[in-house]
């Protein structure tokens, strides 16, 4: 393998010795050791973060096949979603990873922001890590980061960033990026294909069981989540991995445009279970500066192999996403669990596509959406029963809680069954927080907020008990404080 | 302890109660019964501070301004109310709603939260004194409930709340005799010098289990007649035909109601 990194190495090498000046060529100003690209999109931009990355040509062709298919497709306006006109070519697509200031001690963290780590719970070292404060020798986040990485080495697992991995592992990399996920597959699967920055890549060897929740490894590396995040996970036949991604505190982020694309592929009898807390920061009142999210999950699952979604989205003003399961195997399973809260001016249009190929397929959708203030949600999910599969099995149970007068639910479900054995359930709910629920509670004392938090969390019960343990606990928090001030 | 003054109330303009008067003394059990319509869940709802209605009116409570108050302060204050039709909240375990609500109204007090160990004994003695399983805490708070335990939970929250004032709207309603028999056994194992309990119920059956110390009449707004228990079986026998066509001119301007405190 070592030779092939060498050779692909210095093809790259080649390569950007090319673009260098195929930049120069058409006039554009491609200077290396510039820090932000100038916006636009053009063909010249992906060239050059291909070779800001040190790419093999495989990878750089690989964009611009994107590139091109993205240049021939609209934005969908399907969704139910108003959003102000995206302009492509204002973004800057390139920007070296910028260094956060160093901090002496929490106490120069913003008060605010120390306020709600508070209120989430989130323990002190990780408060430090997460503000970039400079910690102690016991805590120090790069040996607790080198642990980490000796006991997935010792398993053999292997965690790393998608650049290094594009390096390091690059036939694993090339056999399964866009296997799952196809450039062409949606328009913002397609610019992230040709533009992405980074992400993880995760590969679990046959038989092995990841020694760890790769959560809480994630969560210290998580600072640098870039604007066009690839992540790519692979659990080969017989393996197993948790992995989380997010954080339940706030995220500011000064580019407002986001679309990740997260790919898993879990070979026969492996489980891949993926939990994500999205937290982004949702715009003021107005809904002016907040997040757009548009993100592509799937995950294809082979013969007895298990894949389950987890998501907590409480951020960003604009949430597009349907985290999916192809069932390929034969007795493969897809499980979606879901809680979206719009409050303010948030919009959130999520839910999930199961597609149903091999036989005995079974998949499981629980999607509890919460609206208050002027919040719009809409669950929108896909069940496919194709003609190969025989005796598949959906169960769907969609709940809406609505907080308010202003706020709105939608559900969209499409179900689609080519073959006369599938049995698929769908239970739809849409319910209000009752003031008879409320006057209960506070009749027995708990104020007003206690109890409107109380309820909520109950509502989402089934979801927060898929989350690892820690996360689910601060998940409940991350409502609670979501949802401060938008009681009566 | 409870004082009761020219209490008005009424809800989207209609005129529900129209001048009560009662006067509740520590220890004792007041019974209030009266036909459909008369006020008396309305009343109850006064005193534990219901959103939704325009209140006339003095209430105190150890000389505290009740109605100045809102419902989770009442709550602080001792006020428990046993609902008719208690409010299921699915998702919420029955233990955790319990517990947070005894530390809620301990903070208020300014008292020391109870961690869950001790808790646990308290809860116990609580369910034992409504014949309850243990599986019951684990279960959502009355979400899939039958009729009888859901009642059987209120009992047990007020066993575990411990109030100064516990008043039960129509607790009675849609039990058998068996239900009936375990949460009068639990209320009166609740009875003591220090807690006063207002019962309210359209029938005397509940009164054979639980004795009153005293038994009023309310209608159309108003108590138009109060006594011992004897009270409750002369309406046994007669109904309430005898009150509600009574004249309410010719009614005492202040009916007796129980001994002041």
């Amino acid at each position: 393998m070592s030779e092939t990194v060498t050779s692909e190495t210095s093809e790259s090498r080649r390569q950007i010795e090319e673009l260098t000046e195929r930049g120069y060529q058409y006039g554009w100003h491609s200077d290396l050791d510039t820090d932000v690209a100038p916006p636009g999109l053009n063909e010249d931009v992906v060239r050059l973060i291909s070779a800001k990355k040190n790419e093999p040509e495989w990878l750089l062709e690989w964009r611009l096949s994107a590139y091109e298919a993205w240049t021939k497709m609209e934005e969908p306006d399907w969704a139910k979603l108003q959003i102000a006109p995206i302009d492509y070519q204002a973004i800057s697509y390139w920007a070296a990873p910028k260094k956060k200031p160093v901090l002496d001690s929490l106490d120069d963290v913003d008060p605010e922001i120390r306020e709600m780590f508070d209120k989430l719970g989130i323990p002190l070292h990780e408060q430090k890590l997460l503000s970039n404060v400079a910690v102690d020798a016991i805590v120090d986040s790069v040996s607790v980061t080198t642990t980490f990485k000796e006991t997935l080495a010792e398993a053999g697992v292997i965690f790393c960033s998608f650049s290094e991995a594009v390096h390091d592992y690059p036939d694993l990399v090339r056999e399964h990026l866009g296997s799952v996920v196809p450039v062409r597959d949606n328009y913002f699967a397609a610019l992230n294909s040709a533009v992405f920055s980074d992400g993880s890549f995760c590969y679990i060897p046959k038989g092995v069981r990841c020694p760890m929740e790769l959560s809480t490894y994630f969560r210290i590396n998580s600072q640098n989540t870039g604007q066009f995040e690839r992540t790519l996970i692979v659990a080969e036949d017989d393996s197993h991995v948790s992995y989380l991604e997010g954080c339940t505190a706030p995220q500011r982020d000064e580019n407002q445009l986001h679309a990740a694309v997260v790919e898993l592929v879990a070979k026969d009898r492996a489980e891949i279970k993926y939990s994500t807390v999205q937290n982004w920061y949702p715009g003021d009142e107005n809904g002016v500066g907040g997040i757009y999210n548009f993100v592509t999950k799937r995950g294809r699952a082979h013969t007895d192999a298990k894949i389950s979604w987890t998501q907590v989205e409480t951020g960003s003003a604009i949430t597009w996403k349907y985290p999916s399961v192809i069932l390929q195997g034969d007795r493969s399973v897809g499980e979606f669990y879901s809680v979206a809260l719009s409050s303010q001016r948030q919009q959130a249009d999520t839910g999930t596509k199961m597609i149903h190929i091999g036989s005995d397929t079974t998949s499981t959708i629980i999607s509890k959406g919460i609206s208050a203030a002027h919040g719009q949600n809409t669950y929108r999910g896909l069940v496919k029963v194709m003609r190969s599969a025989e005796n598949a099995r959906n169960y769907t149970q969609c709940d809406s809680l609505l907080l308010g007068k202003k706020c709105g639910a939608h559900t969209i479900p499409y179900i689609e069954a080519k073959n006369p054995s599938a049995q698929i359930e769908h239970e739809a709910s849409t319910s209000t927080v009752g003031e008879d629920q409320l006057y209960y509670c506070r009749q027995r004392g708990m104020s007003e907020e206690d109890a409107m938090s109380m309820i909520v969390n109950g509502f989402c019960r089934e979801v927060f008990n898929e989350l690892p343990m820690e996360f689910a606990v601060e998940a409940q928090r991350l409502l609670s404080v979501s949802l401060e001030g938008s009681v009566g | 302890m409870l004082h009761v003054d020219n209490l008005t109330a009424s809800i989207e303009g209609k005129q529900i109660l129209r001048g009560l008067d009662l006067d509740v003394g520590a220890g004792e059990v007041h019974a209030i019964m009266g036909p459909n319509g008369s006020g008396k869940s309305t009343f109850a709802h006064a005193l534990a501070g219901r959103e939704g209605y325009e209140i006339d009116g003095t209430v105190t409570l150890d000389g505290a301004d009740l109605l100045a108050m809102e419902p989770e302060e009442r709550a602080a204050a001792g006020v428990f109310m046993g609902f008719q039709y208690p409010v299921e909240i699915p998702g919420v375990n029955n233990m955790y709603f319990l517990r947070t609500a005894l530390n809620s109204v301990r903070r208020a007090r300014g008292e020391t939260e109870i961690g869950a160990r001790d808790f646990l004994a308290v809860a116990k003695e609580a369910m034992d004194l409504v014949e309850m399983k243990q599986d019951f805490l684990d279960r959502a708070v009355n979400a899939g409930f039958s009729g009888g335990e859901k009642k059987r939970n209120e009992i047990l929250q007020m066993a575990v709340m411990q109030p100064r004032l516990a008043i039960l709207d129509e607790t009675d309603s849609g039990l058998d005799i068996d239900a009936l028999r375990i949460i009068a056994g639990g209320v009166n194992a609740l009875r003591g010098p220090e807690r006063s309990m207002i019962v309210i119920t359209h029938y005397q059956r509940l009164l054979d289990y639980i004795k009153p110390d005293f038994v009023h009449v309310l209608v159309d707004g108003r108590i138009v007649e109060s006594g011992d228990h004897t009270l409750a079986m002369h309406l046994e026998d007669h109904g309430y035909a005898g009150f509600v066509n009574t004249d309410l001119n010719d009614a005492p301007e202040r009916p007796l109601a129980g001994t002041p405190s």
